[in-house]
């Protein structure tokens, strides 16, 4: 009985981690007898991006199904931020999707809003896109270069990331942090723009469009590229849908779906710019859309640059019981004492109610469900992560392809651990 | 022929053992390809272009631990992690180091919680911790450059 003995052997090596028994109905019932080949990738592997774990379920090289398994970066920022009052928590939210903090503080902000019911100023809207296109901008420029070292273009990172640091140089102008940077808060941005910021920005947009052109010269008609991607990791529509994935790897599949249209916040309906689409739903459509989505950004960012310079006015809301007063307002005003200090050690009230709100994250559906109890912390958060949802869709795109795909499917949707497991 | 040709009798260069070891250990040492969160982000804007780690020649990365000599722990360490972390630093031929980078992985940083070990040194020995939520690149060279500083000053015999 060669076959019982194999299954003996294979029983042995994973006996650190429980019996095939364990996976009996998770993966195929030749796996139990030996006939295909159980693979463990990650959690420490280099194109998984992160500490994903798959265990794949291998017939010779071609993928029959794969088993994520997440959790390595599971860190508690839910439970955590029941215990912090609404502005206080929001650092938190920056390390979840730490590749585009912006989007994180954006989709908690925009919750605390509708909780509760504050208003944010035309200026700190304005503000606030910038930020959430250049995150997008840094968010995809990872990702390139990620996706193109995964797939053998070494040189891509290099590029990618040399655009990246400026606009981190941008966030930390703003912020004072490159990365995690809690500059969007409930009610507006923490603070108004420096006076560097606009030339900045504007050499930015200026440069940007023509080193767009040089990633493509490196990758999109490239026959190595184009072989690795063009057919690979095919999502149709309906099985993206059913799915439930957002963003870029939904608008792969040709579905035409994209919060900043379909349910615009932060004023994106006054701006004018298009949601790429694209046919095949494979990797190269998924890469092409990305690259696209960078121009588009670049059309938000130029009208939203010319608006910053004609609207003036406050960039954070002026009710004093949701928002703390300016820095400069403490030395003269008595109120404004009192407010900062009940804002920066109570916090606020907000009502016992439960709302939902989404944005368009880098990845996709960012969504933040938020639970007042009346008081001055919350008593759920929750948040609906795009790279969760994509990782669970993970079997279904790659089955039938094969073993050396799989990194190009796992890059192509671009996943975030720290946004799948928080 | 080589040197000489170039910059004339160079006569003889003293040093000891110790010292050259040291030097080949510092001007080689290659880092595991590992990162756990924010902080393997801002590992790899130090790897990229602006900041170049290549420098102190660190551009190789070796994704198997057998082939690596510097273990940066990039982030926060989760319970489910840290077992694998530590098979990671076991399989890792001597002499090695650690560098622990961000606050995380320091001491746990924000998440005083359930699901992060408080700190990478409650399972693996840490010889320079840098602080930073994540550190800027500059703060992790600084880092590197901390730990060249006592390789220096290590005896061959600490690892015989």
């Amino acid at each position: 009985m060669a076959i019982a003995a194999q299954a003996q052997s294979i029983e042995e090596q994973r006996k650190w981690e429980g019996s095939l028994d364990e996976l009996r109905g998770l993966v195929s019932e030749r796996a139990m007898t030996g006939e295909t080949m159980l693979l463990n990738m990650g959690p420490h592997h280099p194109s998984t991006h992160g500490v994903l774990r798959l265990l794949l379920e291998l017939d010779g090289e071609e993928i029959v199904t794969c088993l994520p398994d997440i959790g390595f970066l599971h860190t508690g920022i839910e439970k955590s931020l029941e215990d912090k009052s609404y502005e206080k928590a929001l650092p938190l939210t920056d390390r979840m999707d730490y590749l585009s903090p912006m989007s994180n503080n954006m989709a908690y902000s925009c919750a605390v809003e509708k909780l509760l019911d504050l208003d944010v100023p035309e200026r700190g809207q304005i503000i606030r896109v910038i930020c959430l296109e250049l995150a997008r901008c840094a968010s995809h420029l990872v990702w390139l270069g990620t996706h193109a070292i995964d797939m053998g273009a070494m040189s891509v990172l290099l590029y990618a990331f040399r655009e990246r640091e400026r606009v981190l140089g941008m966030f930390e102008m703003l912020s004072g942090q490159r990365m995690m940077s809690s500059y969007i808060r409930p009610g507006g941005v923490w603070r108004d723009v420096p006076a560097e910021f606009l030339p900045t920005i504007k050499q930015f947009l200026n440069d940007f469009p023509a080193k767009v052109d040089d990633y493509e010269a490196l990758l999109t008609q490239n026959p190595i590229w184009k072989d690795r991607a063009q057919g690979v990791g095919v999502v149709e529509p309906d099985v993206a849908l059913a799915h439930g994935m957002t963003g870029p790897a939904l608008r792969g599949s040709g579905v035409n779906w994209d919060l900043r249209k379909a349910q615009p916040y932060s004023g994106y309906e006054t701006y004018d710019f298009n949601v790429p689409l694209g046919e095949h739903g494979d990797v190269y459509d998924r890469y092409l859309i990305r690259i696209q989505e960078f121009r588009e950004s670049m059309k938000i960012l130029n009208q939203a640059v010319a608006r910053l310079e004609t609207v003036q006015g406050p960039y954070r809301s002026e009710n004093r019981k949701y928002v703390p007063p300016l820095r400069s307002e403490l030395g003269q005003s008595m109120e404004a004492v009192i407010h900062h200090f009940k804002l920066w050690t109570y916090g606020y009230d907000a009502p016992d109610d439960e709302i939902y709100s989404a944005i368009e994250s880098p990845r996709g559906e960012i969504g933040c469900y938020l639970h007042g109890t009346g008081a001055n912390k919350p008593r759920r958060v929750h948040f609906k992560t795009p790279s969760f949802i994509h990782i669970s869709a993970l079997p279904v795109m790659s089955s039938g392809y094969l073993l050396a795909d799989m990194v190009a499917i796992i890059g192509s949707v671009d996943i975030v651990l720290g946004d799948c497991d928080r | 022929m080589g040197v000489s040709s170039k910059l004339g009798n160079l006569g003889v260069v003293t040093t000891t053992v110790e010292q050259a070891v040291n030097w080949a250990r510092t001007g080689a040492m290659w880092p595991l390809l590992f990162g756990l969160a924010c902080c393997a982000i801002e590992y790899m804007s130090s790897q990229a272009s602006s900041y170049d780690l290549s420098r102190f020649g660190m551009e190789l990365n070796r994704a198997t631990p057998r082939q690596a000599d510097l273990l940066i722990v990039s982030g926060r360490l989760t319970r489910k992690m840290a077992p694998v972390v530590r098979q990671l630093y076991d399989q890792m031929a001597e002499p090695k180091w650690v560098i622990s980078m961000g606050d995380c992985a320091s001491c746990g940083g924000v998440y005083n919680n359930y699901a992060i070990v408080q700190g990478v040194d409650e399972i693996i020995p840490v010889d320079v911790y840098i602080a930073g939520c994540p550190p800027r690149p500059e703060q992790l060279l600084h880092g590197i450059l901390t730990l060249h500083e006592k390789v220096k000053s290590e005896r061959v015999t600490d690892w015989a």
